[in-house]
């Protein structure tokens, strides 16, 4: 083996949120230097939110991210009905948790097509990818609209969605625009679940990695929309207790900021998800997840894309059970009172969990604001994945094959799409 | 690929990606595009080319840093025809919040430790703030019917049309109930652009201008009956000052009452 000196630069990474790249140097065969830069430019969006209305709190944040906006609004408007002393009685529970399983459903179907696929099969894009699989690729268009659709049933829109208020939903679904999406996606329930069994057959690499995995848990169901927070290491805290147990620091060649766990970095998303709440799948998900091979929990991080489409058939599953139970409500939202606290948020974002935190003054204007999202939780396990997976993979593989493994083991976290992580420009320096 | 096609890229600067889904999100049609026009570059959808010469460059986001002010003037050189896709591109994106802010330095010091590595232009601006644009489609997000109806002319060389009217039309013709006259809503209706679909008074609440300002919008007239409803001057200001912050004149009305807040 030739103990090779060189330098991998991805100086664009696409398919993530924001802007990144990643540097990479191997010095006499052996790692030396392994950065993944995210440089997307800072918004400051914790600052803009001081002094504005607690009202205007989820159309602000939802601009955060266009992929999952309701995600943001989900997490926010938990954190400021907790201060208003608000509580979601079981209409608004379960529209939550609809609108919720719908973008699920978007986010993951289009990682898992768009994104993901073209890695595991060859190709640099899913237009091409369509070209020898049309059919996958049209079905994997089709779940994707399908979860598009149940946000906007809600929201109206399914970018940042108008239909979120603190205390509830503007309005209330009709009838007849529930039955219509009911029959749409009983229709394409089978397709979910041919999904799943198509991405079992994904020749995923090997990947077994020791790390820690963290989710919402204990909450009686998969979590969505509330629970405590848990860990594959016997982490069980509220989660107002997060940054007892959590820090972020902030890393030289990074704006986003470097989320650890007493030190050590961490798994959130799918599979840490799947891995922690494997047991309170309903039924139907369950069997296939069985019939897929895999035992979960897994310790094969390559296993997210598996994850992801079990828990997109789990979130058309329970789209289809909420809207089935579905009756309008005259209150879609109950009106708060504004008052000085601090309330907590956190709730499953595609990517894994995103906690916010809200300080109120006695007028309902924001004083301070901290939001945690997952892609920054991430960064850290990303990181050590590359070193694990690379040196997994051999040092001595070609430059243009160890560029494309690193991008497979990027976008397999599937770092929030305005984060980028796809093209990796090799800049070799021989030292 | 077809090498006689008309060739596409699709650039992002400070953004949350929301408005490159009027794309990604166009399911069938996003595959049927690729049969009337050669993608070039789209870093999101897996296409890398940043400098190849292009018939039509959409961009997505504002110009907040030295690197995208590089980047932003080399797409106009690769580019024939050039569309702003979006709030950020069009008008500065509610990130154009920072504008003239005095403390926005202390502002990134608060979120980063070091702020030293983090590089930053003093505003948020708009890409007309520094290249030449051939047509801006405003939105926050744009949506899929609005991006592929003007690509679909530009690609027939039809000039595209984009209505400027306000959101109070479409909403009267879509026969919802005036949010602003019946529930006294501080609407944005009158003067915001319309091409959501009225969505916010269709859902019983008042426009919040995230389409930015209407073609002789009459914004002064507008906050000024949010003060005989009883709003306050810094309300009235978050009212101008949110999404399309940098644009006028919802900017001129905004910073208005602002200063009389102030005083």
């Amino acid at each position: 083996m030739t103990e090779r000196s060189f330098n991998v630069n991805i100086p664009v990474l696409t398919r993530v949120e924001g802007e990144g790249a990643l540097d990479l140097s191997i010095e006499k065969g052996q790692i030396s230097e392994l950065r993944l830069r995210i440089f997307e430019p800072p918004r400051l969006f914790e600052k803009f939110l001081e002094g504005r209305s607690y009202m205007e709190v989820p159309d602000m944040v939802a601009r955060i991210c266009g992929i999952c906006p309701v995600a943001y609004q989900m997490s926010a408007t938990q954190a400021l009905e907790n201060i208003l002393g608000l509580q979601p009685g079981p209409w608004l529970s379960a529209m939550r948790r609809l609108f919720y399983c719908g973008e699920w459903i978007e986010s993951h179907s289009m990682h898992i097509h768009l994104l993901a696929a073209p890695d595991f099969l060859g190709f640099s894009n899913a237009i091409d990818l369509a070209g020898k699989y049309p059919d996958i690729v049209r079905r994997g268009l089709r779940l994707q609209e399908a979860g598009n659709a149940i946000i906007r049933l809600l929201g109206g829109r399914s970018v940042h969605p108008v239909g979120v208020r603190v205390g509830g939903f503007w309005r209330a679904p009709s009838t007849s625009d529930v039955a219509s999406l009911l029959e749409e996606l009983q229709t394409l329930l089978p397709e979910a679940e041919a999904l799943v069994q198509w991405t079992a057959t994904l020749p995923l690499p090997d990947g077994q990695q020791d790390f820690e995995s963290v989710s919402l848990g204990n909450a009686g169901e998969y979590p969505m929309n509330q629970g405590r927070i848990v860990s594959s290491h016997g982490l069980d805290i509220a989660i107002a207790d997060f940054e007892k147990e959590f820090s972020e620091s902030h890393v030289p060649h990074s704006t986003a900021l470097h989320c650890h766990h007493q030190g050590q970095d961490y798994l959130v998303g799918p599979l840490a998800r799947m891995n922690l709440n494997f047991s309170t799948l309903p039924d139907s998900t369950h069997k296939l997840a069985i019939a897929t091979g895999i035992s979960f929990p897994s310790a094969n991080v390559f296993h997210s894309i598996v994850a992801r489409a079990l828990e997109l058939h789990l979130a058309m599953s329970e789209a289809i059970r909420l809207l089935q139970g579905y009756e309008p409500s005259d209150s879609p939202y109950q009106q708060g009172t504004p008052r000085t606290g601090i309330g907590f948020g956190a709730t499953e974002a595609p990517r894994g969990l995103l906690w916010h935190r809200y300080e109120l003054d006695e007028t309902g204007s924001i004083v301070s604001a901290r939001i945690v999202p997952p892609t920054s939780q991430n960064q850290a396990r990303m990181e050590a994945d590359l070193r694990t997976s690379l040196n997994h993979f051999g040092l001595d593989k070609p430059e243009a094959q160890l560029r494309q493994h690193a991008e497979t083991v990027i976008r397999n976290y599937d770092p929030c799409i305005s984060c980028a992580t796809h093209f990796l420009k090799l800049k070799i320096q021989h030292i | 690929m077809n090498n006689s096609l008309p060739r596409i890229a699709v650039h992002k600067f400070a953004s949350c990606d929301g408005c490159q889904l009027a794309f990604l999100n166009a399911g069938e049609a996003l595959l049927t595009l690729s049969q009337r026009a050669e993608i070039v570059h789209f870093t999101e959808a897996g296409w890398d080319a940043p400098l190849a010469k292009v018939d039509i460059a959409f961009v997505e986001g504002s110009i907040s840093t030295p690197h995208d002010l590089e980047r932003i003037r080399a797409v106009r050189e690769s580019a024939k025809t050039l569309v702003t896709i979006g709030a950020c591109a069009t008008a500065g994106g509610l990130q154009a919040l920072r504008n003239g802010v005095q403390q926005s330095a202390e502002w990134v010091a608060d979120i980063y430790a070091s702020p030293e590595y983090i590089q930053s232009l003093p505003e948020s601006r708009p890409i007309s703030a520094h290249v030449i644009v051939d047509l801006e489609l405003w939105g926050c997000p744009v949506t899929s019917k609005q991006v592929l109806s003007a690509l679909g002319d530009l690609l027939k060389g039809i000039t595209p049309v984009n209505s400027g009217e306000p959101v109070c039309v479409e909403c009267k013709r879509s026969g919802h109930a005036c949010v602003l006259v019946t529930q006294s809503q501080p609407c944005m209706g009158p003067v915001t652009r319309t091409g959501c679909g009225a969505l916010c008074p269709a859902f019983g609440r008042a426009c919040y201008g995230c389409f930015g300002p209407a073609e002789q919008a009459n914004t002064a007239s507008l906050a000024n009956q949010f003060k005989h409803m009883g709003l306050g001057p810094k309300d009235i200001a978050r009212r101008f000052l949110f999404i399309t912050s940098a644009a006028s004149p919802f900017s001129d009305t905004g910073r208005h009452y602002l200063e009389q807040d102030r005083d």
